[in-house]
């Protein structure tokens, strides 16, 4: 079996050689299809492992349904519509609190690495906010904002908010003294600066921030669902277990998944956009 | 399109901090320079490693003021820096994330070429440079020669009256730094700016150089100012690194450096009996 070793050292033209003939090494495209052969594989064990091991009664069938079961109860929610409504509110709320986080935690960052007096006020004070589990907190919101959508897509926001602040202070910060030193012998202002140097150079980092927040978006609010919501995944998902619809709960638990999958990608794929110039 | 530099009299300190006893005090970096550059004129910097010719070279490009003394250009004293002077550092300093063609124009924004010139200049100046073709190549995309000269282009697309270059070559291997040495000096010849050139390698220094300034550490000074007298003109197509005048220079400036060495030496050892 080829491992990692065979891998990294297997025989291939150097960077130079490659500049000097103007080509680039190339994988045949039968090994592509093999990765997604193989990938597809391990996702069919997966299913065939959760379809028959509730038949054959290596776990309990009540608790762990059999895949076709849970299946077909996910083809049940989606078309009475119930799973859409839920899907929905859900968007909503994660991506409004997304969105709010991402327009503020952006330029926040930005002053904060950018201005020394700014930084030196702010940081101590974001030390402790970034250490404060943002389900800590849910109370808080409840308790000022309400339990309606307000709490939650605050809640949203503030687990969002930190990676990417985290991120754009790291990202503005760090950017090469070199690339500062040529605008400045330029004669950039410091508005061209930053405009066209420090955040274009920023950006890879900020979207490592993004990217986790886009993560965050959904974990944190599928939690505040199932504490107090009457609509979205999280609630979905409490309900029905508390009402023992298990089949219905894995279903919920499945989009919720998927819904994290979706969001993922789509990130990945909008950073690709922005970073096409990297190797 | 060339001016003259002047340094007179220029000192520069900094506040450090020791290694062992952490006390604050000052670091002279450099004292009593006095530098004349002619308008057109090729010039390289060559000194020992921490003697401060970067020091000089941030003065010039206004990065840095002087602590005392003055730098002026065409008899005016510098203020910042300024699009009638133009830098190449050691490390590519190219945007990754414009090619070629719009890392040239990122110098052209910002002296305020309109938009449609700019294209058409960015070409001219990376054709001037061998690299016409790889415009819309990006950074990555290039060898480590290609990316310097972009930077050359880069720096010479808005027209400065002096190029000044901080070991520009210094990361290439040998091949390709020869190579842009000689197109370097062509292209030098072709526009006529005045260009201050810092390298620690002597024959790079011997080679570009019509006057090879060389410089002494702790304090940096000008040790002294050598003129290079070599027949470049008709040795385009002869080696003129194995010439006895070529070499006769480079070992009047490799004794210098010498002499430098072992001064710094000699005081260190004292310190270790004592």
């Amino acid at each position: 079996m080829p491992s990692l070793i065979d891998e990294r050292t297997e025989a291939r033209p150097n960077p130079r050689q490659e500049a000097a003939a103007r080509v680039r090494h190339a994988t045949p495209s039968r090994r592509r299809t093999v990765t997604l052969v193989r990938g597809l594989a391990g996702i069919l064990a997966l299913a065939l492992v959760w379809e028959f091991a509730p038949r054959w009664g290596l776990v309990d069938s009540y608790f762990i349904p059999p895949l076709h079961v849970v299946l077909q109860a996910w083809w049940e929610l989606a078309r009475s519509g119930e799973l859409a409504d839920h899907v929905r509110a859900s968007m909503v709320r994660s991506a409004t609190g997304f969105a709010l986080a991402t327009a503020v935690a952006i330029p926040l960052g930005a002053a904060i690495a950018w201005y020394r007096p700014v930084r030196e006020f702010f940081q101590p004070a974001l030390e402790i906010f970034r250490n404060t589990a943002a389900l800590a907190i849910l109370p808080v919101f409840t308790l000022i904002l309400g339990i309606g959508e307000t709490s939650k897509i605050a809640i949203v926001t503030y687990a969002c908010f930190f990676p990417i602040l985290l991120s754009t202070i790291t990202g503005v910060a760090t950017v090469d003294t070199q690339l500062l030193r040529s605008a400045r012998v330029l004669g950039l202002s410091p508005v061209a600066t930053f405009r066209k140097v420090v955040f274009p150079a920023a950006i890879p980092t900020i979207f490592t921030g993004i990217r986790i927040s886009g993560a965050a978006a959904i974990l944190v609010l599928i939690a505040a669902e199932m504490i107090g919501a009457n609509q979205g995944l999280g609630f979905l998902i409490s309900y029905a277990s508390m009402n023992f619809l298990i089949p219905k709960m894995y279903a919920a638990i499945l989009t919720t998944s998927l819904l994290g999958l979706v969001i993922n990608y789509s990130l990945v794929a909008l950073e690709r956009r922005f970073s096409r110039w990297r190797a | 399109m060339s001016s003259s530099i002047t340094l007179r009299d220029v000192g520069q300190t900094f506040l450090v901090r020791g290694d062992d006893d952490r006390q604050l005090r000052e670091f002279v970096a450099l004292d009593g320079v006095d530098l004349e550059i002619a308008a057109g004129e090729f010039v390289t910097l060559v000194g020992p490693s921490g003697c401060g010719k970067s020091t000089v070279l941030d003065l010039v490009s206004g990065l840095t003021k002087p602590t005392s003394g003055t730098v002026s250009i065409d008899g005016t004293p510098i203020s910042g820096p300024g699009l009638d002077r133009s830098v190449v550092f050691q490390q590519y300093t190219l945007l990754p994330w414009r090619t070629a063609r719009g890392n040239v124009e990122f110098a052209l924004e910002a002296a305020g070429i309109a938009k449609r010139e700019r294209a058409a200049r960015a070409l001219d100046y990376l054709e001037l440079v061998g690299l016409g073709e790889f415009a819309n190549r990006y950074p990555h995309e290039l060898s480590g020669g290609m990316k310097q000269r972009v930077a050359i282009a880069r720096s010479l697309s808005y027209e400065p009256g002096v190029l000044l270059m901080d070991e520009p070559f210094g990361a290439l291997d040998a091949q390709t730094r020869e190579r842009l040495q000689e197109e370097l000096v062509g292209i030098w010849r072709r526009t006529g700016t005045t260009v201050v050139f810092i390298t620690h390698d002597i024959e790079e220094a011997v080679f570009l150089g019509q006057r090879v300034a060389v410089m002494s550490s702790r304090p940096g000074r000008i040790k002294e100012v050598i003129d290079v007298d070599l027949d470049r003109q008709t040795a385009e197509n002869q080696d003129l690194r194995a010439t006895p005048a070529f070499a006769s220079y480079r070992h009047r400036i490799w004794s210098l450096l010498r002499e430098q060495t072992l001064q710094a030496a000699r005081p260190e050892v004292v310190n270790r009996v004592a």
